[in-house]
């Protein structure tokens, strides 16, 4: 058996007893990655030499007592728009085919500090712009549980190497779902924690008011672990946050009595997967059975979410992206005439086609006369969202539905109909518009064999009470090693 | 013929005098080898963010309280989009929507009396870098250095009538930044620039015209022959049937002629919109009131101050709070020789015929404080004369030298010795028997006469005030 197919508490663990050797994990990590790369592609950028060295380095920093953590020499995959100093960072874009970083981001840093093993960088739609992992500019990654369908995405290559054990767990981003919609498909536990938890800097931004890094892991345990490491107030990051609560492994208590949890009805509408409703109402009964008081309710406003954030998050790419412009660092058109002939043909042959059209939409949002009309309303429409959620955590503890309205797509489904793939976001949008925590963790099967996401949210800084219903959950059940693993 | 209005406004950006720049730890110091203080900020590298310096708050609110400004207690950063090289992230972060102050005025006088001149708003924002063209290659090269130096933009309503109102106001908003500490508004240095917003309309009318803005104005003299240049081109336009063009133009100072850079219809749509990396920003009255507090003296009450406390006249108040270098100097120097009117009418006098020679501001006073206290001790403990004083203050302001050194080292002492300039005179008094008739004869001006010549003999080594009571003495 592998060691990748442990979480990564318990390597940690047996790291920390000295059963085994954050070199002995890294290599089985790396063996893994060697062997199942080619079906799955989960990773932009795996440097061998670098993480045996990092790890010979860790296990030195273990013996001397430098790394104290439960995560000192557990091999971790790191999302390509996470700034890594001296290694490659490219957003899954050919305008950063060449990038490398002068820095690391801070998440990064602080895992680094707890002894974690970056093994490499993962795939992600170019940008973290998109739902499958398809828009990447260095080929598409593959759901680890059928090769035929998508891992889901943005983060797709890190919630695909968790899924394929490549390693231990990892770190993704979320602007709009992009890690609890991709974990729900590979059938691995992703969480995304509230607006402000995680430090930005050295996170290439998509949608900078809505970014958020979180954890993406085998379970909910993980999830804790790990944002109890990543999770600090950086002074680097004017929108992060000093909170009291970072002992987050301390809510891993299986008990749910009393808790009140409700299910939104706007969730079981029209769109929604026959089976992913099943299993989802599955896992409400379940958590009912454990003393938890389930009761569904109208959240309203559910249908605005999509179209404010597409508005919101556009309008910031449009100018978080226009620095890649082939002037300072990146891609730059090999023949040009002026100025602005190499803007130009940089930037048409740097980006892809999904990251041009989100340009556009967010440069005519911002236009002038269009303003009001569109960034205006979207960010009134947050605030009304914002107000929705506030009532309804007077009510409840936590709301349960979807990750997704459906399991993964086929691959090439998706991209032919952008406005269906948008409409995919619906369950997990919203959450980022009002900063809540979300978390997404596997509540079964359908009949074609793939995993289903169960969605719960909490209130702004009510991470501990995610994570006590989601631990609850998750011990009513097994963890499945995904196909791939087996072979 | 008809009469014509010149209205003006104006939008003067001001460096702060920060140690650090608005969104980083970098150092804002002027010059250094090229992107020698830069960051992953100041920069633009992908993934950086920005954090404000609390220092440029302050200075921003500072100034918008010394200009009668209302501060905006709940205000926020704002992304200007255009792509420029100079300008790393391809946005600048400034204010739009809800600057730091808003509403203000100040007082200027002009040969025409007083005047208040309203101040629309004043915003923060950050400075771009400088691209430096590689004049032999087809190559430009970026240097960051200044990119994220904090400015504020004051931006005046359209409350000025000529290049006089002009210049009154931006030296009284100069004078007031300067006096705050927040900027040494350097305008040949770019640590002040002036855009223009001129139009001109026919005596009487209540619309105004279409303005233009001219940009490049690096001096006062260039700010009125712009002013003054602009308003005749925009006169006979109108007065040939013409259209003034709304555009922004380009001064050149050496052609004394304007350039279209661009019209309204190629103006860009900067598509403005909120930062999301910065938080908004609250003001509370505790922290306006600190500021308010800590605002040191400014002109008028340093000018009533020095009247009272130097018992020095109003003139010379006037004159020495000028500009916050001189006022300074006068205040350091006095401390030294104790005697302000002497200090005050070397500055006044000396100094500023000096500085004018040289074509130096008087932030540029080429000497310290110690050492004119000394030349005014030598001539207080009547060590040396006038005349000789003058001459050695040339040498002070030349090189700074030490005067007591200098007097005894070229041997300019007067001669303090009874004996010797007795002899002196009664050589004198022998060798002109005409004026000591005329003295005599009740021609009491005749002793000038006397006096300089004693004086000559003497080599001007000696002080007049003694020559004058032994010849009077001698006399009698």
């Amino acid at each position: 058996m592998s060691l990748m197919s442990l979480t990564a508490v318990a390597l940690g663990e047996k790291i920390k007893a000295k059963e085994v050797s954050a070199a002995e994990a890294a290599k089985e990590a790396l063996e893994a990655v060697s062997k199942r790369e080619e079906q799955i592609h989960s990773f932009v950028t795996v440097d061998e030499e670098r993480v045996l060295e990092r790890a010979a380095q860790v296990q030195k920093g273990i013996a001397e007592g430098k790394y104290t953590g439960i995560l000192a020499g557990v091999p971790v995959a790191v999302k390509d728009n996470l700034c890594t100093e001296g290694m490659l960072t490219t957003c899954s874009s050919k305008i950063l085919e060449n990038f490398v970083p002068t820095y690391t981001a801070e998440a990064v840093v602080n895992l680094e500090n707890a002894g974690a093993v970056i093994i490499g960088k993962t795939n992600m739609d170019e940008f973290a712009m998109g739902s499958t992992t398809e828009t990447s500019a260095f080929g598409v990654t593959r759901n680890p549980w059928n090769t035929d369908f998508v891992p889901g995405g943005s983060s797709g290559g890190s919630c695909a190497a968790v899924a394929a054990e490549e390693c231990s767990f990892a770190l993704g981003s979320d602007t709009g779902g992009s890690i609890r919609q991709p974990s729900s498909f590979c059938g691995v536990t992703g969480m995304k924690p509230t607006y402000g938890t995680v430090s930005r800097y050295g996170l290439i931004a998509y949608g900078s008011s809505l970014d958020q890094i979180g954890p993406v892991a085998k379970d909910v345990t993980d999830c804790a672990a790990v944002l109890e490491c990543i999770a600090s107030h950086d002074r680097k990051d004017s929108t992060s946050i000093q909170r009291e609560d970072y002992d987050f492994t301390s809510a891993l208590v299986d008990d749910v009595k009393g808790m009140r949890i409700g299910i939104p009805r706007d969730y079981f509408g029209e769109g929604l997967d026959g089976e992913v409703q099943e299993a989802v109402m599955a896992a409400a009964k379940e958590l009912e059975k454990k003393g938890a008081v389930v009761e569904e309710f109208d959240l309203s406003l559910t249908e605005y979410a999509i179209p404010a954030y597409y508005v919101i998050a556009c309008a910031e790419a449009s100018s978080n992206l226009a620095r890649f412009d082939g002037v300072k660092y990146g891609y730059r058109t090999k023949e040009y005439n002026g100025l602005h002939n190499m803007y130009k043909k940089t930037r048409s042959e740097g980006f892809g086609a999904e990251v041009k059209r989100r340009i556009m939409l967010g440069s005519f949002v911002l236009s002038s006369g269009y303003y009001d009309a569109y960034y205006l309303k979207a960010l009134r429409t947050k605030a009304l969202i914002k107000q929705a959620f506030d009532q309804a955590f007077s009510k409840y503890d936590i709301i349960l539905g979807p990750a997704a309205p459906t399991t993964a797509p086929r691959l090439g489904e998706s991209l032919s109909d952008p406005i269906k793939m948008y409409l995919g976001d619906i369950y997990t949008i919203s959450v980022n518009l009002a900063g809540l925590p979300g978390i997404s963790l596997p509540c079964g099967v359908d009949s074609k064999g793939l995993p289903v996401g169960l969605q719960l949210i909490g209130n702004c800084f009510e991470e501990k009470k995610l994570f006590r219903a989601a631990y609850a959950y998750e011990q009513t059940r097994e963890y499945r090693h995904c196909p791939v693993t087996e072979r | 013929m008809k009469q014509f209005e010149t209205v003006i406004g104006l939008e003067v950006h001001v460096e702060l005098a920060t140690k650090t720049k608005i969104f980083c730890s970098c150092s804002t110091e002027f010059g250094g080898a090229p992107n020698s203080h830069t960051c992953p900020v100041c920069t633009g590298m992908p993934g950086s963010l920005p954090v404000l310096n609390k220092q440029v708050l302050e200075y921003a609110a500072a100034v918008g309280l010394a200009t009668n400004c209302t501060i905006t207690k709940n205000c926020k950063f704002d992304r200007k989009n255009y792509f420029y090289p100079d300008n790393p992230q391809n946005y600048q972060i400034s204010q739009l929507y809800l600057p730091i102050c808003r509403n203000g005025a100040i007082e200027i006088e002009t040969e025409n009396g007083k005047k208040k001149i309203g101040i629309h708003e004043i915003h923060m924002e950050e400075d771009a870098g400088k691209l430096i063209h590689d004049e032999w290659g087809e190559s430009s090269l970026v240097d960051f250095n200044r990119s994220g130096v904090p400015l504020i933009e004051i931006v005046s309503e359209p409350d000025m009538r000529s290049a006089d109102e002009v210049i009154a106001y931006l030296e009284k908003l100069r004078l007031i930044i300067q006096y705050l500490g927040a900027s040494d508004c350097k305008l040949q240095e770019g640590s002040m620039r002036a855009d223009v917003n001129l139009s001109v309309r026919e005596a009487g009318a209540s619309e105004f015209g279409t303005r233009t803005e001219m940009k490049n104005l690096n001096s006062f003299k260039a700010i009125r022959r712009a002013i003054e240049g602009e308003t005749e081109r925009q006169i006979d336009l109108i007065e040939s049937g013409k259209a003034v063009v709304q555009e922004t133009r380009r001064w050149d100072d050496a052609k004394e002629y304007s350039y279209a850079m661009r019209s309204k219809e190629d103006a860009q749509d900067y598509r403005y919109f909120p930062e999301p990396d910065l938080t908004p920003i609250v003001i509370d009255d505790a922290w306006l009131e600190e500021i308010r507090k800590r605002q040191p003296e400014l002109r008028t009450e340093k000018m009533e101050r020095y009247q009272k406390e130097f018992q020095i006249p109003a003139y010379d108040a006037e004159i020495l709070t000028s500009n916050k270098r001189l006022a300074d100097f006068f205040e350091e120097t006095t401390a030294l020789c104790g005697s302000p009117k002497k200090v005050s009418n070397w500055l006044m006098v000396e100094t500023m015929r000096l500085l004018k020679e040289n074509n130096l501001e008087p932030e540029q006073i080429p000497f310290s404080p110690e050492n004119l206290a000394k030349l005014i001790g030598l001539t207080e403990a009547k060590a040396i004369n006038s005349t000789v004083a003058k001459e050695v203050f040339e040498e002070i302001f030349a090189k700074d030298i030490d005067p007591e050194a200098y007097v005894e080292e070229h041997g300019l002492k007067t001669i303090s010795d009874d004996n010797a300039l007795r002899e002196t005179i009664k050589k004198v008094i022998a060798e002109n028997p005409q004026s000591v008739q005329d003295y005599q004869s009740g021609k009491k001006k005749a002793i000038g006469f006397l006096v300089g010549q004693t004086m000559k003999a003497m080599q001007g080594k000696a002080d007049p005030g003694s020559v004058n009571a032994i010849l009077t003495e001698l006399l009698q």
